[in-house]
């Protein structure tokens, strides 16, 4: 393992991340802050509580579900899109560097990012609502295998995509409605049955299900399950990525 | 001396069909600088590319210092530095940052001096600070150049290294190649412009779709560069050089109108005034004289051209 290499494509990586400190900082604040102003406190003020937690807390985890999903996805896929976009692969492609390592280096500092803007909008959060954290341990490892499946599809993205359109189709239109129809903002318990059932094939829901559960204790679908869920949409994601590195597919003719 | 770069062989065709390599041989030899000749869409690019990993061939084997560039291409990649004909750098990265990208990718320990030392023999010491976008194209190629010495390649690929480059980067160039190849770097540059082949290289390569037509030491096509003619036309048709010329080894031109004298420019003596003198001699009664040359760029041109396939 060229651990090296993988040092340098993270820190080159991080280097337009800290170029950009302030937007990257600025963004993810604002918007938590706009969520809460509007779910938190004009919608907010009308439901009273949602499953023994108060409205503005119970969003949080959502939130921050929301926030990580579409910046590891962004993060990853223009990473390593640039570099095709420019010309600049040629060097990733003669170094004498596998392609996990190059995943390694892109994706963990994709994922880094990530981490960086859920923090950023958990202490955000902190400062509106009271907010607890029943299984600290849990949030972590929810938090951590988001930041880092999320990455790998954006990985994917980033290597399928022949644009810009195209780098911001699947965030836009498949990831979004998914986070947003996913139990973000409300329980699922709160659908009519029908639409109850219909949700379960949303795999966000899992996800912000069980880093919900994280926090207060309560769940819309078993915590195993969830688990389970994010687990499998890992290697599933790995599976991809590694066929397209034993095949080239769109980054080696 | 022992090949440091080896290709057997070597096919690629391209998924929509096309045929860039058709059974490419070529060896380097450790140490030299090679020069590949060849049109727009030979197959010189794709050739280093597949050199290089960024490609992968269609059959044909390649070994770099003894190793597979495929199943031990980590230590044969270890071994080489691209400099790519299109300008492809990071806009918003800084000079020293990319340069240091370059060295870590390769796997190697920092090694900051190492790294001035280049950006100062390439004048790019002064720009380290400064973002690649703000450079003009000249400063940019030299920072490609200093991005794939970074990482202290023992072969370096040069993929058009002076195209669209201005005359003092150009001999910049030169003498940057010359100092590597002091250094016991192996060098293979590709190029359009056969002034550059002449004046740089140990060996000239001609490729033509696909294929390596010819290898040739350059001091030897030199030679055959350095080789004139002189055609001395004759008011009179004779059936064979008179025998008091045989001694100027003559050819008789077409229909034994003409007389035809080769001669090397750079000898201290041509020996054309007494060439001219013995035929007068001979009685001969001289109607018109031309010289003709054959110049690398004519052997060259010949070679690629579609008339010679």
């Amino acid at each position: 393992m060229n651990w090296t290499a993988i040092a340098a494509i993270y820190r080159f990586e991080m280097a337009r991340f800290f170029r950009t400190l302030m937007q990257s900082f600025l963004s993810p604040v604002l918007s938590t802050s706009l969520y809460f102003v509007v779910f938190g406190a004009a919608i907010g003020s009308r439901i009273d509580q949602v499953e023994g937690v108060s409205y503005g807390a119970f969003i949080v985890p959502g939130l921050i579900m929301l926030s990580v999903m579409t910046q590891a996805i962004s993060n990853a896929s223009f990473g390593i899109y640039f570099p095709k976009f420019l010309g600049t692969v040629y060097e990733l492609l003669s170094a004498p560097i596998s392609f996990l390592e190059i995943v390694l280096g892109y994706v963990g500092a994709a994922a880094t990012k990530a981490l960086f803007i859920g923090v950023v909008i958990l202490i955000t959060a902190s400062f509106f609502v009271d907010l607890s954290i029943a299984h600290p341990v849990a949030m972590i490892v929810f938090l951590l295998l988001t930041c880092l499946s999320f990455a790998l599809l954006g990985f994917i993205i980033g290597i399928w995509a022949r644009n810009f359109e195209q780098l911001q189709l699947v965030p836009l239109l498949v990831v979004t409605p998914l986070v947003f129809l996913g139990g973000s903002f409300y329980s699922i318990s709160m659908l009519p049955p029908i639409w109850q059932k219909i949700t379960l094939f949303n795999p966000v829901v899992y996800l912000v299900s069980g880093f919900r559960w994280s926090f207060f204790g309560t769940a819309d679908v078993p915590v195993a399950i969830s688990l389970l869920a994010i687990g499998g949409f890992t290697v599933v994601c790995l599976g991809v990525i590694g066929w397209i590195f034993k095949t080239g597919w769109r980054i080696r003719s | 001396m022992a090949a440091i770069l080896s290709v057997r062989d070597l096919r690629k065709v391209y998924e929509g069909g096309f045929q860039a390599l058709s059974g490419v041989n070529l060896d380097i030899e450790e140490g030299e600088i090679l020069a590949l000749l060849g049109p727009n869409g030979a197959g010189k690019t794709t050739l280093i590319s597949t050199v290089c990993g960024i490609t992968t061939a269609s059959s044909g084997q390649i070994t770099v210092g003894g190793h597979d560039a495929e199943t031990e291409f980590r230590a044969a990649r270890n071994l080489i530095g691209l400099v790519p004909q299109e300008i492809n750098l990071e806009p918003f990265e800084t000079v020293w940052n990319t340069v240091r990208f370059s060295r870590g990718l390769f796997g190697k320990t920092r090694n900051d001096a190492l790294i001035e030392e280049i950006l100062k023999k390439l004048s790019l010491w002064d720009k380290r600070k400064n973002q690649v976008k703000e450079l003009s194209g000249g400063m940019k190629r030299r920072v490609l150049i200093a991005k794939a010495l970074s990482h202290e390649p023992r072969i370096l690929f040069l993929d058009e290294p002076t195209a669209g480059v201005d005359v003092e980067l150009r001999k910049d160039m030169w003498d940057i190649v010359a100092e590597l190849k002091r250094d016991g770097v192996t060098i293979i540059l590709t190029t359009h412009y056969i002034e550059e082949a002449e004046a740089i290289a140990d060996r000239v390569g001609v490729i033509r779709k696909g294929q390596i037509l010819l290898v040739e030491d350059k001091s030897s096509l030199m030679q055959r560069m350095g080789q004139k003619q002189l055609e001395v036309q004759l008011t009179d048709a004779i059936d064979a050089v008179p025998a008091s010329l045989a001694h100027l080894n003559l050819e008789l031109g077409a229909e034994g109108r003409s007389l035809i004298y080769t001669y090397d420019t750079r000898a201290e003596r041509t020996g054309i005034t007494g060439l001219l003198n013995d035929i007068a001699a001979a009685g001969l009664v001289l109607a018109d004289v031309q010289t003709r040359q054959s110049s690398l760029e004519e052997i060259f041109v010949g070679l690629v051209s579609e008339d010679a396939a």
